[in-house]
């Protein structure tokens, strides 16, 4: 179903035009602390975002996404060891704000996240358009007639009809619970979403239109998605650029059309083997052994074990090389 | 019924009764709505269908765990009478289940090898015959080596070797029907290819039949031989894999490939078709085709008033839809692939006021 909701731009701030990219995260490193040992969850992360694009960061299960996103808009368990690296947004260094600060002017301001599964912890017993309007009521002060024109506002363009707003969440059926969470993270008009597995509990035909809806709104409003997922083929609905992690390392940034094409690390290009396709007539194949524990990972190159393409310098660690607008930490590409 | 089928299942319906104070009906819950289809030996068929279409229930009705309301279940040319206790404990012995989610299915206090003797114990095999067989499972879903798996347990192992000892748990009674309820929904994609093409060799190797429960259709085609499309109780569509892959019948079959995505760049700009509407209430299921809300081929007259018997336009292919009717006067099903985006627009304005005023009920 195409989205047909106005724009929803009246009474939106206009999103700061500043130039350069929305996100840039140079070494970010997040480890915790476990009792049986230290955990690298997130180790030295960098990338950019340009402004109104989309980044998908596909993975096994375990290899750091969610960690990757959490360290991004700090929502941290207690249990952490080490959180170090920079995160600039909209061009201003967010790392170097303290806690409170953070939680004053970025969080939910600036960018928003869809929690995996949120649709479950949704209040039952406050009405969904009261959700929705919390934040605008208790942060950002808006009388109430206000925060629920807006509420009502974004309902609209999320997709669901606004009289919803009087209702409460176990009224609604999974797909517009969805929809609900997803208007939570709209509702202040950040300039960065973040969306970790926004449509994995859901079925096929829901996944399909609140993927439609993300699109729409991704067009109308000129918003960047930072999407988490291990389903590659959803991933490929809403990725302008892929974002591939292993073991808690990016192996590989590439252009959507590079990456589901004819990726370059050897892991990515078994990842996109195992896809099982619809239409196009392959086998899909498995990727043999496991991934290794991130509490005492190899050194050298992490995926070496499981790789067919491994030679003598993947013993080595590699850094991260640019191949044409690509890049990738893969001896392969040393000299390419 | 030849003596190759294995399992065949008439006009099947199972009821859930809702009460009112305790003892007052309050109607029917109908998860499966008369369910025909026959499994032959050595088979895979797979069930493909939405959250809330009946699926499961179809399949706890198979396992014996649920009693159905109506229709018949006949396992290996013995018909199951519901009354006999001893005929549905015989029926859960003859087939082995694989649990959607292997962290939920394993006992976390017992090994490997407890996990995998319980269901001899409670079979009474010989003490000698239990460690023999337990290592013949192993071996067979490839834990090996074996030695090194028996004392583990259940947190000491990857998703992929958890499902795998699920298979293992399955096989051991030596079934001769597995049933398998979206056995890799919870594993990552590198590792779902490898269960499934081990259930794919453990089925031809032992000639058994298979049923797996699915709602990603993009996996089906690689493993099973035919599929069963199931919406609202109903199984409204089922035909071999590679019929319903290139040429869906039923509209919402249609509309149902139509969603998933391959993952291709292009994706990106395109939006999908996506039938609007959610799935029928079962309580109070519409009258007549039960997708016919959501149709954009709907007839008025008929799709809305007379259930749509099985048509097979195409040998081996059923579809319960009025536009496969042989005596209908309507245009003919090879146009309706290419016209569905065409019809829809026509009906999406009508559609949209219809969405309307069934938001506006409370």
């Amino acid at each position: 179903m195409k989205q047909k909701s106005e724009p929803a731009t009246h009474g939106r701030p206009s999103p700061a035009r500043t130039a350069g990219p929305i996100l840039r995260v140079e070494d970010l490193s997040l480890y915790f602390r476990a009792s049986v040992g230290i955990v690298r969850a997130v180790e030295r992360v960098s990338f950019e975002l340009e402004r109104g694009r989309s980044l998908t960061i596909v993975g096994e299960s375990g290899c750091g996404k969610t960690s990757l996103a959490r360290a991004i808009l700090r929502l941290l368990p207690r249990n952490i060891d080490t959180y170090r690296g920079r995160v600039f947004l909209n061009g201003t260094d967010v790392m170097k704000l303290s806690d409170e600060r953070f939680r004053q002017d970025i969080r939910w301001k600036q960018m928003s996240l869809v929690s995996q599964a949120a649709m479950n912890s949704l209040n039952p017993v406050v009405k969904v358009g009261q959700q929705v309007a919390e934040p605008l009521l208790l942060d950002h002060h808006m009388s109430k007639e206000k925060a629920f024109t807006r509420a009502r506002e974004v309902f609209q363009t999320v997709g669901i009809p606004s009289d919803f707003l009087n209702r409460y969440a176990f009224e609604l059926s999974g797909g517009m619970r969805q929809r609900t969470i997803l208007a939570m993270a709209l509702v202040t008009s950040p300039s960065l979403v973040i969306l970790d597995e926004p449509t994995s509990a859901l079925d096929v035909l829901t996944q399909a239109n609140i993927m439609n809806t993300l699109k729409g709104i991704k067009q109308e409003l000129g918003l960047s998605f930072v999407l988490i997922t291990h389903d590659i083929a959803t991933s490929s609905e809403l990725a302008d650029e892929v974002l591939c992690m292993y073991a808690g390392q990016l192996v590989e940034h590439s252009k959507a059309e590079r990456f589901y094409r004819e990726p370059l690390h050897p892991y990515a290009r078994k990842l996109m083997a195992s896809v099982p396709t619809l239409r196009v007539d392959k086998k899909p194949e498995f990727i043999t052994g496991q991934p290794p524990s991130l509490l005492n990972p190899p050194t050298g190159c992490r995926f070496a074990a499981r790789c067919d393409k491994r030679f003598d310098r993947c013993q080595e660690e590699p850094p991260l090389f640019q191949h044409g607008d690509e890049t990738v930490k893969c001896w392969l590409y040393e000299n390419a | 019924m030849d003596n190759n089928t294995l399992l065949s299942v008439k006009d099947l319906r199972v009821w859930f009764e809702l009460k009112r104070w305790g003892f007052l009906s309050a109607g029917f819950v109908r998860a499966v709505d008369g369910v025909n289809f026959e499994l032959s030996k050595g088979q895979a068929i797979t069930i493909v269908g939405e959250s809330g279409s009946g699926k499961t229930s179809l399949l706890r009705t198979i396992l014996g765990l649920t009693e159905p309301t109506g229709g018949e279940i006949v396992f290996a040319g013995r018909q199951i009478d519901w009354r006999k206790s001893s005929e549905v404990t015989w029926l859960r012995w003859q087939i082995g289940f694989v649990q959607q989610d292997p962290y939920g299915a394993l006992p976390p206090f017992m090994n490997v090898e407890r996990i995998l003797r319980e269901p001899l114990i409670i079979n009474k095999v010989k003490p000698e015959e239990q460690r023999q067989r337990i290592r013949e499972a192993l071996e067979e879903v490839r834990l090996i080596p074996v030695d090194d798996f028996l004392t583990k347990f259940p947190h000491m192992l990857s998703g992929g070797q958890q499902q795998r000892l699920v298979v293992a748990r399955a096989l051991i009674l030596r079934p001769m029907l597995i049933v398998a309820d979206e056995p890799v929904s919870m594993l990552d994609a590198s590792v779902r290819v490898e269960i499934l093409e081990l259930m794919r060799k453990i089925q031809r190797d032992y000639h058994l039949g298979v049923i797996y429960i699915t709602h990603d259709l993009s996996s089906v085609r690689y493993f099973s031989e035919r599929v069963f499309i199931m919406y609202a109780a109903k199984l409204v569509e089922k035909a071999d894999v590679d019929d319903i892959v290139q040429n869906p019948l039923h509209p919402y079959a249609q509309a149902l490939l139509n969603a998933i995505p391959d993952p291709e760049p292009e994706n990106v700009a395109k939006f999908r078709d996506v039938p609007p509407g959610e799935p029928p209430n079962l309580i109070h299921p519409p009258p007549g085709c039960r997708f016919h809300p959501r149709c954009p081929h709907m007839m008025e007259g008929l799709c809305d008033e007379q259930e749509p018997p099985a048509f097979e336009p195409n040998p081996g292919h059923l579809v319960e839809c009025w536009l496969y009717d042989p005596q209908g006067s309507h245009e003919r099903s090879t146009t309706v692939f290419q016209t569905m985006a065409d019809a829809k627009l026509a009906r999406q304005e009508e559609q949209s006021a219809k969405d309307a005023s069934q938001y506006d009920k409370p």
